[in-house]
């Protein structure tokens, strides 16, 4: 229930026009940058591992942005914009479970993107995608494993919105921000200084990424070494491990700042910015 | 059987923690105080007070959105603070001032969305909506998008979300704050058939407007700076003051009378004197009503003229200075200066 309206709300959320530019027009010409600067680095030599590589971490990863980074921005968009957070709040619904439905609405957006992203790589720059190949099984458990932790994540930033007064909609953003170094979406976390990989490891996007690229184009993955010594069963086991340990902490987090932000007074606060 | 009482305070008090900028500023605001009220089944219950005296605050403990620093509030029967899932679904709230809403939502998608979160079976509350947005003459916006309607026709249509949970115990803050004189006689007059409808609903509307709380109100709680200085019927609140009998005057220009000579008058109780255009308007307060020739005598002696005499009923904004020792409106105008 809470998921529909939260659906309700997000599509319609601004007209088609603008629809289309954020989910269509916005992760295509990011791909595209992505790819002119891949290009100007490598030679433009598109025949590389690493070029699949790259261009389906990037493409992935508007998920991190849509689940993750919506459902913390809901409670900014609910409290500044809507002023409704607070008339949320005393109905008698489990707000978490409202945040996660509007994360749930923004997966289904999502992947309009994602999958247009997906397909413009297939059909214009050769990534290497064959559908007789790919591990369906393994893909579609990774990735609703995968969205249920990224929309848990918000809900753990959406706690710690609730309770920071100013300049909410950066925590999402610099959060997300953070995530695509760290996790292996553009380059293999072997690149980055090994004194900062361990925030990598730590980190259940990492697992994630991997194995959608494993499920998807088997064989690219294995070039990189970063989780090579691992099988995907090995990883998918990582990936759940993290995820519970995440869900966990973020309740738990969720539940200390909605007590905060009451003792606080911060549910219906506006810093009219 | 229900809890027979619909609200009740113990003692609350409520402190924000003020951060400045730097740690030295940090300061504390008392915004509730030793507030002890019950409120009844079925009344219709008022806080009047001017502003930051404390009401939104009140009406924020009470619906579970602010937690208190001291004390107990129990609403519905359940406490506030240590069981706000049995107080949720009974209750529900407006403030009033202020445009809340999904803007590309219609009218009658934003309402039947709350509904939705009330658990209400879809098409019944489809039908409650068109009632309650007939009722409120909004019936022919009901597919406008929320975005476009005015900002009063959104406060109504906030009002209706209110109302169409049909909660135990709705809560009011400023229901009628920007809306003009016929639309706040509509959301008045459906406030009282509301109630009317079902003994057991139970309202608190907070209120700065002296009139409303009179005309609308079972009870009423004044409250000033955090803390309930009286409450009870309009009329036993102003019958508190009957004694004195009250004269507006207005008078030609004063010709060096001052209010102090007006004061040191014996049967004068109470002068307040405001100039106005060609003259000066003055309210008495008189011991009694032959009083009136003495003070007659005294704008006799310095040649001014009595253009206009009226005797004026006690209202609750007389409750409110007897109570305070200055006019809300003065009040106000202090607590923003501080
Ligand atoms: N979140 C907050 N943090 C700090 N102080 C606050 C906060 N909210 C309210 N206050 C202060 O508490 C006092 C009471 O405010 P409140 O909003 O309850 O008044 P009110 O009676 O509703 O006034 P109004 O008529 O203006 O709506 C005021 O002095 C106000 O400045
Ligand atoms: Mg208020």
């Amino acid at each position: 229930m809470a998921a529909w309206l939260g659906w309700l709300i997000e599509s319609n959320w601004t007209d088609p026009f603008l629809f289309a530019v954020y989910s269509i027009v916005k992760p295509l010409s990011g791909a595209a940058i992505l790819v002119i600067m891949y290009g100007i680095i490598s030679g433009g030599n598109f025949n590389t591992p690493l070029f699949p590589y790259i261009y389906l971490g990037n493409a992935f990863y508007i998920y991190v942005g849509a689940v993750m980074t919506g459902v913390s921005w809901a409670v900014v968009d609910d409290r500044e914009h809507y002023k409704t957070l607070k008339y949320m709040y005393i109905a008698p619904i489990y707000i978490p479970v409202y945040l996660l439905g509007r994360g749930v609405a923004r997966f289904i957006t999502g992947s309009i993107a994602v999958f247009i992203t997906i397909m413009a790589g297939v059909l214009f720059l050769k990534v290497p995608l064959h559908f007789a190949d790919i591990n369906w099984g393994l893909f579609l458990v990774t990735l609703i494993l995968g969205v249920v932790m990224l929309a848990l994540l918000g809900l753990l930033l959406a706690g710690i919105t609730l309770t920071v007064a100013r300049h909410e909609g950066f925590i999402g953003e610099a959060t997300a921000g953070a995530l695509y170094i760290f996790s292996g979406a553009v380059f293999p976390l072997d690149v980055l200084p090994a004194w900062i990989r361990p925030v990598g490891y730590f980190m259940p996007t990492t697992y994630w990424l991997e194995l959608l690229r494993r499920s998807l184009v088997g064989n690219v993955a294995q070039a990189f070494p970063t989780l090579a010594n691992f099988s995907n069963l090995q990883i998918l086991g990582i990936l759940l491990g993290l995820s519970v340990f995440f869900g966990t902490v973020s309740i738990w987090v969720f539940r200390y700042c909605d007590r905060l932000a009451r003792e606080r007074g911060l549910i219906d606060h506006t810093t009219n910015y | 059987m229900p809890h027979s009482l619909a609200i009740e305070t113990h003692e609350l008090g409520r402190i924000y923690k003020l951060r400045g900028s730097k740690k030295e500023t940090r300061k504390e605001l008392v915004a509730l105080q030793d507030v002890n009220l019950t409120v009844e089944r079925g009344e219709l219950f008022g806080l009047l007070g001017p502003n930051g005296a404390g009401k939104t605050t009140l009406i924020k403990v009470l619906t579970t959105l602010l937690s208190p620093t001291s004390g107990w509030a129990r609403v519905a029967g359940a406490d506030v603070h240590a069981d706000p899932e049995s107080v949720r679904p009974r209750i529900n709230m407006v403030s009033g001032g202020e445009s809340s809403g999904y803007g590309l939502l219609t009218v009658r998608e934003n309402l039947w969305m709350f509904s939705q979160f009330y658990g209400a079976p879809s098409k019944e509350a489809n039908e409650r909506i068109e009632a309650l947005l007939e009722m409120v003459g909004m019936k022919d916006r009901m597919h406008t998008k929320s975005s476009d309607l005015s900002t009063g026709l959104r406060q109504k249509m906030n009002i209706v979300r209110g109302f169409l949970t049909d909660p135990e115990v709705l809560f009011l803050d400023e229901p009628t704050l920007g809306l003009d004189v016929g639309a706040s006689r509509d959301v008045r007059k459906f406030i009282i058939e509301w109630l009317k409808a079902d003994k057991e609903r139970t309202l608190l509307l907070t209120t700065h407007y002296m009139v409303e709380a009179d005309e609308l109100c079972d009870r009423v709680a004044i409250i000033n700076k955090g803390r309930v200085l009286a409450c009870d019927t309009p009329s036993a609140l102003k019958q508190r003051l009957q004694k004195d009998v009250t004269f507006e005057i207005e008078t030609s220009p004063l010709n060096g009378l001052t209010m102090q000579m007006m004061e040191e008058q014996p049967e004068v109780k109470k002068a307040a004197l405001t100039e106005i255009e060609g003259g000066a308007r003055w309210k008495l307060s008189l011991v009694e009503e032959s009083a009136l020739a003495r003070v007659f005598n005294l704008f006799a002696q310095k040649d001014v003229k009595v253009m206009n005499l009226n005797k004026r009923q006690p209202t609750l904004e007389d409750v409110f200075v007897e109570l305070v020792g200055r006019s809300m409106a003065e009040e106000e105008s202090n607590e923003r200066s501080e």
